[in-house]
């Protein structure tokens, strides 16, 4: 499977995706924004990061980038989309995601390893998981907080659109558990066509049982099967 | 031509940076109702006709000055 990793100025787990994609297997590619081609892949991800120092808002600067008209193109066309963190706003900022990623309810930066529920579990990105499995996974991120208007939110539930929710050791999906205030303790996203992920959490950095936990690597596995 | 645009967070969107600015205030023993924190840009055109100059200016908050979705924006001139 072919992989394209786009790397912005202020990107920085553009690195540690690639680690991960091709401890996976993937052929990855790292492709700088400036590009106007993008080679032929079948996943294309957008990493964490600070693109553009955070400047006007998050993603707001990268999702008008000129490599941006080609990933477009290629959601389009059905190639998968994987957005992480800064990755998540760029998606939202160019409209291959609807909502936004406001300011943390409690204004801080958090960084801390947090617990995700599988919401669902048949998608091209979340096959190898069980529905309901709980996953620790890392988060860190200052506008991480989910919002967006009702029709879209009512969107999201008819058609199973949540990918994960922020929840506790157990899998209780409550304020207590809500780590930055998303609205209905919404952790990711996908697209109508679900061929497009938006998470705040990162995966890719828990694919090493020596440095974290391996919960992220069902991720990639899934992308595989 | 010179125009000015002030954004701000909707009227149902949580202004956390707001609020703390509020409080802060509040704690300084001053005196006030509310407070919502928005971002102001002064745009230069050499657009002379001031109708296409507005709608070149309408265009650039839709297009990236503005996250519609929790923003809204007011145009002036200047």
């Amino acid at each position: 499977m072919k992989s394209s990793v786009i790397v912005f100025p202020g990107s920085n787990c553009d690195r540690d995706i690639e680690v991960a994609l091709e401890k996976m297997q993937f052929k990855n590619q790292m492709i700088w924004h400036k590009e106007t081609k993008l080679p032929k892949s079948d996943l294309i991800v957008l990493p964490g990061g600070f693109s553009y120092g955070d400047y006007l808002r998050s993603g707001a600067i990268a999702g008008k980038s000129l490599i941006i008209d080609e990933v477009i193109k290629a959601a389009n066309d059905g190639c998968l989309i994987l957005g992480i963190c800064n990755g998540f706003q760029i998606l939202t900022e160019t409209g291959l995601l609807k909502g936004t990623l406001l300011r943390n309810k409690n204004l801080k930066f958090v960084n801390k390893d947090i617990k995700v529920k599988v919401v669902n579990s048949e998608t091209k990105f979340s096959n190898k998981y069980k529905k309901d499995e709980v996953l620790k996974i890392n988060i860190a991120h200052n506008e991480g907080n989910f919002f967006t208007d009702n029709s879209h939110l009512q969107e999201l539930k008819e058609n199973d659109l949540i990918a994960f929710k922020y929840c506790d050791e157990k899998g209780n999906i409550n304020d207590q558990s809500n780590p930055n205030g998303s609205l209905e303790n919404i952790a990711g996203i996908y697209n109508s066509k679900k061929n497009i992920l938006g998470m705040m959490p990162h995966p890719e950095r828990m694919v090493d049982k020596s440095i974290s936990s391996t919960d992220g690597i069902n991720l990639f596995s899934s992308l595989l099967n | 031509m010179k125009f000015s645009i002030t954004v701000t967070l909707k009227k149902d969107v949580l202004d956390p940076q707001g609020k703390v600015v509020q409080n802060t205030l509040i704690n300084m023993g001053l005196n006030l109702k509310n407070i919502r924190q928005g971002k102001y840009f002064e745009i230069e055109l050499h657009e002379k006709d001031q109708n296409k100059a507005e709608k070149n200016i309408d265009e650039m908050c839709k297009k990236l000055l503005v996250n519609l979705i929790i923003e809204d924006y007011k145009i002036n001139k200047l």
